[in-house]
């Protein structure tokens, strides 16, 4: 913690508040019927987007995945936006075109989030190859699951980075679930970090539900990409708190499984204990986040219900740059 | 005996009936069973995303196999296992991830026949999801089924009806060359007729959904019921169309398109998916080449737009071909 002055650790908890907020919000509206499309949430997993992104700026790319809300919100993109977008309105970060999952902000550095599991990853490759020819030591980070550890496109990147010497930080999330499928019948290795010998990187697993631990191992592996020293596969364990996606009744997990991680690796309890006892920050600064964050994410679902949809007018546009 | 069920049901019962008679069967796929390794339901425990193969793993738990999330070689051990001697299904969740597993469909199993001089036989059943209509997006509501149609070797099966799909895919898994079978995420809930006793539907055998004598309109899955609506919506009006649904876009029924063109002299194609290269055209060109003399009128194609799949809902409606444009396209050449 030592690095972390009060300031960063508000905001932290400000993002990781935003995240939760969000997410438990839209489980509510999917509920009512008014969200269309899948929407798969991100709560029980704040701590890993907002850990590594709290050390990227605009010019760091993040390609992300399915389960996309928590690195937008963790790479700044504008919550109202993502909000509409949900909705299918014009006034979403995507005008309505590509919804929950794919809502993107290359202007903050988000390539987006992904329909396609494993897709980011020569993405994230690509985006380092750029940042590398441009020379400013910008980096990379590619989102990813224990479900799409699996893919080809990511172990592909995996090589690829390594033999190009990319600064790409290939970020497992690592929630023990692709979609009803184990991590113990689809990964063979103990931790998916061990993986990263066969490429001849570092190779970390850390407590994903604990912002301390995420922050400081992607510190240390975006340092390291941003030196010149190459890829680093940063594994972070934790829990996603509700289904695959809006519906999915999770028979596959046990009975009392998601009460226990609520009860005892619920990201923002950790932190906020953590933080709170380090003398820095006070559990009423914390509440009066809690309260902005809970008014912006009303205003957020307000202004999306009434926003408008998109027009026949918007159906033929955005194909190409020019046709 | 038939009774009424779902589309859905139907598939499960053919994969279920197959399995039962034909050991060689086996059912490979993400979550196919479900809960593989995890805490709680370790099977059975979503029987597919959208439920359409759930109980077959409490039947038969060896044959119905979980997969990682790794298209490419799941599809392609499917593709092997079939070049190997077994009777595959092997389930792509939704045709758009075709991008990550084309190879094994287009380069492996499509070529070995003919590569190998006519000694292979590959009888792998490729089950795929396509289609709009659930605000899924561009990457998840693709209908994609004029790419494996231009690939010789692959057969392409679009049922349109549980009765079909029930039919067709016992074929599919009984027929000695690889099957595309694409199943419209929207047609899952539809009910109809389906006998319970197994049976077969041969390939290249259109269906006259509905005859007429003023327009030929030949349209492909789902659409097959767009048309239909806006048959009847025109037959208030007097004017009589033809339906035909061809089932099988690999191989396809030219003779009863072609003969229907000729009693009609019209044509118009219904084709959910987007207009370049597609099934419209396709369809249009043979129809021109073999029986424009017979035409009274141009042919016209009802297809989405050449846009990706938008995910709101107000410009999703507007790509999807409706039963307004079909009739506005009727009309237009009547
Ligand atoms: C290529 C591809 N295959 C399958 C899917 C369907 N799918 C979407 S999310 C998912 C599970 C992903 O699991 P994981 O990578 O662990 O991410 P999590 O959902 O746990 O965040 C699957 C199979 C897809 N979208 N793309
Ligand atoms: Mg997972």
């Amino acid at each position: 913690m030592a690095e972390l002055k009060k300031e960063d650790l508000l905001k932290a908890y400000r993002t990781m508040r935003e995240i939760r907020d969000f997410e438990e919000r839209l489980h509510k509206e999917f509920a009512t019927g008014k969200i269309p499309g899948f929407v798969h949430l991100y709560a029980g997993e704040e701590a890993v987007a907002t850990g590594v992104c709290m050390h990227l700026n605009d010019e760091d790319r993040v390609a992300s995945t399915h389960r996309g809300h928590g690195h937008c919100i963790a790479k700044g993109v504008d919550i109202l936006g993502m909000m509409a977008e949900i909705y299918g309105k014009k006034t979403g970060s995507c005008g309505g075109k590509g919804g929950s999952m794919h809502i993107a902000d290359l202007d903050k550095g988000m390539l987006g989030a992904n329909g396609i599991v494993g897709a980011g990853g020569p993405l994230a490759c690509g985006a380092a190859l750029a940042a590398k020819f441009k020379g400013k030591g910008g980096v990379a980070v590619v989102f990813f699951g224990d479900g799409a550890s699996n893919q080809g496109t990511i172990l592909e990147s995996m090589n690829l980075a390594n033999i190009w010497n990319l600064p790409v930080i290939f970020l497992a999330e690592n929630n023990g679930y692709a979609e009803s499928t184990g991590v113990k019948y689809n990964v063979p290795t103990p931790n998916i970090a061990d993986r990263a010998a066969g490429f001849n990187m570092p190779g970390v697993t850390v407590n994903g539900n604990d912002f301390f631990a995420v922050y400081e191992a992607a510190g240390e592996a975006i340092k390291r990409a941003r030196e010149g020293g190459g890829p680093t596969l940063l594994e972070c364990k934790t829990n996603r708190f509700y289904g695959h996606f809006e519906g999915d009744a999770m028979t596959y997990k046990a009975p009392g499984e998601v009460k226990q991680q609520r009860e005892e690796c619920d990201s923002l309890k950790i932190f906020a204990a953590k933080a709170t006892a380090s003398g820095l920050v006070t559990a009423a600064e914390l509440e009066a986040i809690d309260k902005e964050v809970a008014a912006l994410i009303d205003e957020a679902v307000e202004k999306a219900v009434a926003a408008p949809n998109p027009t026949e007018a918007d159906l033929l546009t955005d194909v190409y740059v020019s046709y | 005996m038939s009774r009424k069920i779902s589309y859905k049901d139907a598939i499960n019962e053919a994969l279920s009936q197959e399995m039962e008679r034909d050991g060689s069967v086996i059912v490979l796929g993400l979550d196919v069973s479900g809960g593989s390794g995890s805490e709680g339901q370790k099977s059975d425990a979503w029987g597919g995303v959208l439920g359409v193969t759930k109980g077959l793993s409490l039947k038969y738990p060896d044959r119905i196999i979980d997969t990682p999330i790794s298209e490419s070689s799941y599809l392609g051990a499917a593709v092997g296992a079939a070049a190997c001697g077994m009777r595959p299904v092997v389930e792509l969740m939704f045709i758009d991830f075709l991008g990550v597993c084309f190879d094994q469909m287009m380069n492996q199993a499509a070529k070995f026949r003919y590569m190998f001089g006519g000694k292979a036989v590959t009888p792998v059943t490729m089950r795929t999801m396509y289609g709009g209509g659930f605000r899924a997006a561009a990457q998840h509501s693709q209908v994609l089924y004029n790419v494996p149609t231009h690939i010789p070797g692959l057969k392409v099966v679009v049922p349109s009806t549980p009765y079909d799909a029930k039919g067709l895919l016992i074929q599919s898994i009984r027929d000695n060359d690889p099957v595309v079978f694409m199943e419209h995420k929207a047609l899952y809930a539809m009910k109809g007729e389906v006998p319970e006793e197994s049976y077969t539907i041969p390939f290249g055998q259109a269906n006259v959904v509905r005859e007429g004598k003023d327009v030929t309109i030949v349209a492909i899955g789902r659409m097959v019921h767009t048309a239909g609506q806006a048959a009847a919506s025109l037959a208030k009006a007097g004017k009589e169309c033809e339906i035909i649904d061809p089932r099988t876009i690999s191989p396809i029924d030219w003779d009863t398109i072609l003969k229907s063109v000729e009693k009609t002299g019209r044509l118009v194609v219904v084709d959910e998916a987007n207009p370049r290269c597609s099934m419209a055209c396709d369809i249009s060109a043979k129809v021109a080449q073999d029986a424009f003399k017979a035409l009274k009128a141009p042919i016209r194609m009802v297809t989405a737009p050449h846009t990706p799949p938008p995910f709101s809902g107000a410009l999703e409606d507007l790509f999807i071909p409706s039963a307004a444009k079909i009739e506005a396209a009727v009309k237009a050449i009547l």
